[in-house]
């Protein structure tokens, strides 16, 4: 039996409420590091061939601050609606370990760039609004490979990474369940990538996801004691991760154990964390003022200045496409959701004057995300031809059928789509003559299921009309060959 | 008088990674609490009308632009390393401490 069953078994679940926090690292996509200006571009890079003598710690050298990537932490405080300071300052953050050269992390504790925010995003029982407590700027860490060299346990330091500019985002412990948790990350990442933060990839660690899990009897208003979760390399192990937590510590509270302060890892393989180390008390990091750098003031103009660059952002995006293009709340946030479906909708609606926008919707969340997500899936759209291609099925002048068709051509060879048309002959028959003579033929050749129609089985009709479409290869107006086929039936 | 205890300088001692003998231990402990005496008398002065104060010079929001500067080659970032393997710096392992990227 697995810890979820037994938690469901002993409905530890009902009896227990989580309390979550979520802190988020993103990597800011800048060119050069934090505090110098090596290069960011790290990745594949030989080790240790991005580093200078500021980030690999070296005595004696100072930092500077790089005013890109304040302006990223500025930017997403504003996306947020966070306030954002008039005066920050830096702090060390003191610790050791391998990975930190210089024995301290340039962090930002008491003045963060932005402070007090929220996020609102649709969760599967409504809108839920995580409150952000802050978001302020800080330094990565090398990279440590352990491993055994000549029969001692080693530590590799790759220090190219140290010094690439992080932020951190600290949620207010107001998330109560592993979904809001997930579809929080979820939203967080698509804003870092509207606003062109960060590319916030998970996999490749530029977003980095850590959860506070406890959890409290119904009505009790103190804490529990909390654990801290690490090592979730997607949104799906983000969920399972905290909801394996939250019935982990239900199954111990249950059986009399007590919970300890502890960070824990998420392991995939056995789909269940794991004891990393105690947690360290947070003043064991000794926070004070950096002394190498000067205090950071915004100025109102600044500030304007980072506002006036914002794109749209996705909140705002889902509510134009509900109310100015009729959208359904599902269908926006499937398409604000996916950066290239969104360029792609957009793209066709500039490109394709009087193009339906909900038809056009239909299409880039289902045939183009289904082909651009398949296996294989090289192609690619033009949005003025897929803004052609819904022209001609809202006219139609094309069957859904073949239309489809015409758009997986057009998306695996890049062909024109009134070329494809063209030369497979797909416009669609809507000519009564012609549809009349081909419905006269499958009727004849169908006795049966005419019959079988007649005596009141009128699902036979599906049947006929397929046999129709086989005979015009698709082109028929499937719409005017049921009707068709009706007149035909209901005279006797 | 301050009260550090014997306690709180060996937490210290710890957190600065330093090997102290009891000798050292029982000398810090004293010179410890003489500063924090030092600083009680200051807690006496009146300070309400004093901003915070972090840093005495005069100077505030040096930026610099995001542009790439050379870096080391991998093999000057390691001139001083005790031990190399792989271009990477090889160091002995210490477990389950640190942040880890964080």
């Amino acid at each position: 039996m697995t810890v979820a069953q037994a938690a469901g078994k002993s409905g530890a679940l009902e009896k227990y409420e989580a309390v979550i926090g979520i802190e988020i690292h993103c990597q800011l996509k800048t060119v050069s590091k934090m505090f110098c200006g090596c290069s960011t571009d790290i990745d594949g890079a030989a080790p240790n061939s991005h580093c200078c003598p500021v980030c690999l710690g070296l005595p004696g050298v100072l930092p500077t601050i790089n005013k890109a990537a304040v302006e990223f932490v500025i930017a997403t405080g504003f996306a947020i609606e966070a306030t954002v300071a008039s005066t920050t300052r830096w702090d060390r953050k003191n610790y050791f370990y391998p990975d930190l050269p210089k024995g301290y992390q340039i962090s930002q504790y008491q003045l963060p760039l932005a402070a007090n925010g929220r996020l609102t995003f649709d969760t599967s029982d409504g809108p839920f609004t995580v409150r952000v407590n802050r978001a302020h700027l800080e330094e990565d860490t090398g990279r440590l490979i352990h491993q055994d060299l000549d029969g001692r346990r080693v530590s590799l330091i790759d220090f190219n990474r140290s010094g690439m500019p992080l932020m951190e985002i600290v949620t207010e412990p107001n998330i109560r369940t592993a979904e809001q948790a997930r579809r929080y990350a979820e939203e967080l990442r698509l804003l870092m990538r509207t606003i062109g933060a960060s590319d916030a990839e998970m996999e490749n660690g530029q977003m980095r996801v850590e959860a506070n899990v406890s959890i409290r009897p119904i009505g009790r208003e103190a804490f529990g004691t909390r654990v801290e979760v690490k090592n979730m390399n997607s949104m799906r192990a983000v969920e399972r991760a905290i909801a394996f937590e939250i019935e982990r510590q239900a199954v111990a509270i249950d059986a009399g154990e007590s919970i300890h302060m502890e960070t824990r890892g998420w392991d995939e393989g056995s789909q269940s964390t794991y004891h990393m180390r105690p947690k360290e008390e947070e003043n064991d990091y000794r926070y004070f003022p950096e002394p190498d750098l000067p205090p950071l003031l915004t100025t109102p103009e600044w500030l304007a200045e980072i506002k006036a660059r914002l794109p749209e952002l996705p909140a705002t995006r889902r509510t134009r496409y509900r109310e100015a293009y009729g959208l359904s709340a599902y269908d926006a946030g499937v398409l604000v959701n996916d950066a290239a479906a969104t360029a792609l909708f957009e793209g066709a609606l500039a490109a394709g004057a009087g193009v339906p926008a909900k038809l056009l919707a239909n299409w880039v969340t289902g045939e183009y995300m289904r082909l651009a997500k398949g296996e294989g899936s090289g192609g690619s759209t033009d949005p003025a031809e897929l803004a052609a291609l819904v022209k001609l099925v809202a006219a139609g002048a094309i069957s859904g059928t073949n239309a489809k068709e015409i758009f997986a051509e057009h998306f695996a060879s890049g062909a024109k789509v009134a070329a494809i048309v063209e030369s497979r002959g797909f416009r669609q028959i809507s000519d009564a003559g012609a549809l009349g003579a081909a419905i006269d033929t499958v009727l004849a050749a169908n006795p049966a299921a005419v019959a079988d129609y007649r005596a009141g089985t009128l699902a036979a009709i599906g049947f006929l009309v397929g046999q129709v479409m086989k005979a015009t290869r698709g082109q028929a107006n499937a719409a005017m060959v049921q009707t068709a086929l009706r007149e035909r039936l209901d005279k006797v | 008088m301050a009260n550090l205890s014997r306690a709180d300088v060996e937490h210290v001692a710890h957190l600065a990674r330093l090997g102290l003998t009891e000798e050292e231990l029982a000398r810090l402990e004293g010179q410890l609490n003489h500063i924090l005496d030092q600083y009680t008398i200051l807690t006496t002065l009146d300070t309400e009308h004093i901003p915070p104060t972090a840093q005495t010079i005069e100077l505030a929001n040096i930026l610099r632009e995001d542009v790439v500067q050379p870096s080391l080659t991998a093999d000057e970032a390691l001139a001083n390393a005790p031990e190399r393997s792989g271009g990477h710096l090889v160091v002995p392992a210490i477990l389950g401490g640190g942040e880890g990227g964080a």
